[in-house]
């Protein structure tokens, strides 16, 4: 379910590094667990944003949850498509879903892990 | 006493004699009034001096004496500055004051309380209707409240931490606007008042040009009772800096006869409802409302009921939009206001309804006449001028003959058993010579004509014109 070549966080936040810019959603596990979204509330083009800090909200019909950052850096575009169609999060969550780019702070990312290990953590709860 | 709270605790506590020992033990005392302990310097020697229970006509009687003793009632009242004196049709308490709306505590669930979340939706459509705005909760405690958390609203949209606000918008307000800001760590700037007792828009594009404001707050008719909104030109530069225009409404009867704030450019309305059918009542419980377009949904703090419909597919009512809220989104939450007025927003709409869109023109209209009426009566005393020239709605800033301050004018006419009005002085260092008189639909000629010659009576005493 986890498609290879993203990062991801324990938090079930994805990465795309491309360059210097890093796409950012999150996964199908948190879409499907979350249920129906009904709206996303996403961070300001400009912010700077700090690694795992809270920079946004994911609401559904049964819960909300924050979006912690996998990246930290400069947010450099967001999908403001998500405002009209908050439910491409549940349809097409690492495609049409994805949330923010940001321009990357450390060329690196620490901590995040790769499709194989979050499948084994995404399995072992 | 000691059996007392035992037995009280053992009633009205969920905690059993197990819990309470394991407590006391905890905190280290023997019992619980070992707890409560008042310390015996302060502690009372005697029992209170309470007299026995009296029969219900004899406390009646008492009460009534207590009741006479209160003089309030004997004076004339030109007081406004936030709290006005309107007309309360007896339709509003039969109705707001019967068993099914009147608990102790607001009735959200949809299941049993259609008929509460219905009265709150039509109050939401009503604010809707009067401010020209999209959407509107479900009321907040009062005006200065609602402007607070409208400021709140207009920082959270913009990412700014400061707001730029009028110095003609009510000194209560912009002190509660301040105190919410120490908190939030908000810079709180005004603009300056001008020569003519309206707002000086002067700076503003020079202090817009940082884009450092979150928002403007205008008020309208502002605290001197002029209508003050800002013109084409300084909307364009507000809309240029990306600048929320929050529009404040102290006194609501005007939007029966002014352009409402969304028509003079306001993203959120805020303000105070008393004025539609509730009491005075010593300056309190009073409603508070907040109105916004619809960019500002998510935000906007409160409760909100929403229309939708049943299983059976009928119109159903219920409380949406719940996840702003700090039951579910803890201190994320747009706002620590989950609570609203909902009985005294109920007395505002039971109001509204029952005297319609031309029943509140009118009414307005008329408080629009008495205010011209009262302003030419009294600057026909002599030594007494307006202090401002301009429309006004409601009220009018009146300049007292030069000799003579507007505390000492006031003084004789409580005096006369005559309350002026309010003493801009104290806010307004410039202004210590200058009364805010309030005039309503039920300031009658005859008042107005006591005030006329009480005034007329007071420049003799005090000798104030010389020929």
């Amino acid at each position: 379910m986890a498609p290879d070549g993203l990062l991801y966080s324990k938090d079930h936040e994805w990465a795309k590094i491309e360059g210097d810019t890093a796409t950012v959603g999150i996964t199908d596990y948190a879409q499907n667990s979350l249920g129906d979204i009904v709206y996303v509330e996403l961070p300001r083009v400009g912010q700077t944003v700090a690694e795992h800090a809270s920079i946004g909200v994911v609401e559904s019909v049964k819960a909300v949850s924050e979006i912690f950052t996998p990246v930290g850096g400069e947010i450099v575009a967001i999908n403001a498509e998500l405002e009209k169609d908050p439910a491409a999060v549940n349809r097409d969550p690492f495609g049409a879903g994805w949330m923010y780019k940001v321009k990357l702070g450390s060329p690196t990312p620490a901590g995040l892990m790769n499709a194989e290990a979050y499948e084994q953590m995404v399995t072992a709860q | 006493m000691a059996d007392g709270y035992e037995s009280l605790t053992r009633v009205y506590a969920p905690h059993t004699e197990s819990d309470i020992r394991e407590m006391l033990d905890a905190v280290g005392v023997e019992s619980l009034e070992d707890l409560l302990r008042v310390p015996d310097a302060i502690a009372l020697a005697a029992p209170l001096a309470v007299p026995p229970g009296l029969p219900e006509l004899e406390l009646q009687r008492t009460m009534a004496a207590y009741a006479a003793r209160n003089e309030a009632l004997g004076y004339v009242s030109f007081l406004g500055a936030g709290a006005y004196r309107h007309y309360v049709p007896p339709v509003v308490p039969a109705i707001a004051m019967r068993g099914e709306f009147l608990t102790a505590y607001t009735p959200y669930q949809a299941e049993v309380s259609q008929g509460y979340l219905q009265a709150i939706y039509e109050w939401q459509s009503y604010v809707c209707l009067l401010t020209g705005l999209d959407l509107a909760n479900a009321s907040v405690y009062d005006g200065a409240t609602a402007l607070a958390e409208g400021a709140i609203m207009a920082v959270n949209a913009t990412g700014r931490r400061a707001i730029l606000v009028s110095a003609a918008v009510h000194p209560n307000y912009r002190g509660v606007l301040r105190t919410y800001a120490r908190g939030l760590d908000l810079d709180v700037e005004e603009l300056p008042l001008g020569g003519d007792g309206r707002t000086d828009f002067a700076s503003l594009e020079a202090r817009l040009a940082d884009k450092r404001f979150a928002a403007l707050v205008v008020q309208n008719p502002n605290f001197f009772g002029a209508v003050d909104v800002p013109g084409d030109d300084v909307r364009r530069i507000v809309e240029a800096s990306g600048t929320v225009t929050i529009g404040v409404v102290a006194e609501a009867m005007s939007l029966g006869a002014l352009v409402p704030p969304a028509g003079w450019g306001a993203h959120i309305a805020v303000g105070e409802g008393q004025s539609f059918g509730v009491a005075m009542a010593y300056g309190g419980p009073y409603v508070g409302f907040i109105a916004a377009n619809k960019e500002h949904m998510r935000r906007i703090p409160g409760r909100l009921v929403g229309r939708s419909v049943d299983v059976a597919g009928k119109p159903a009512y219920t409380l949406t939009l719940q996840a702003r809220e700090q039951h579910i989104r803890r201190e994320k939450a747009t706002s620590n206001i989950c609570t609203n007025q909902a009985h005294c927003a109920l007395c505002a709409t039971i109001y509204l309804a029952a005297v319609g869109a031309s029943g509140l023109r009118r009414c307005a209209t008329l408080n629009v006449e008495r205010i011209h009426a009262l302003s030419e009566k009294v600057v026909a005393v002599p030594g007494f001028s307006r202090r401002f020239e301009g429309p006004v709605f409601n009220e009018a800033a009146i300049r007292v003959p030069a000799a003579a301050s507007a505390a000492q004018v006031l003084a004789k006419l409580r005096e006369r058993k005559i309350l002026g009005g309010v003493d801009l002085g104290r806010w307004y260092p410039q202004l210590t010579d200058c009364i805010l008189m309030s005039a309503t639909e039920l300031t009658t000629d005859a008042e107005i004509e006591a005030l006329a010659s009480a005034l007329r009576a007071i420049v003799e005493e005090l000798d104030l014109v010389r020929a």
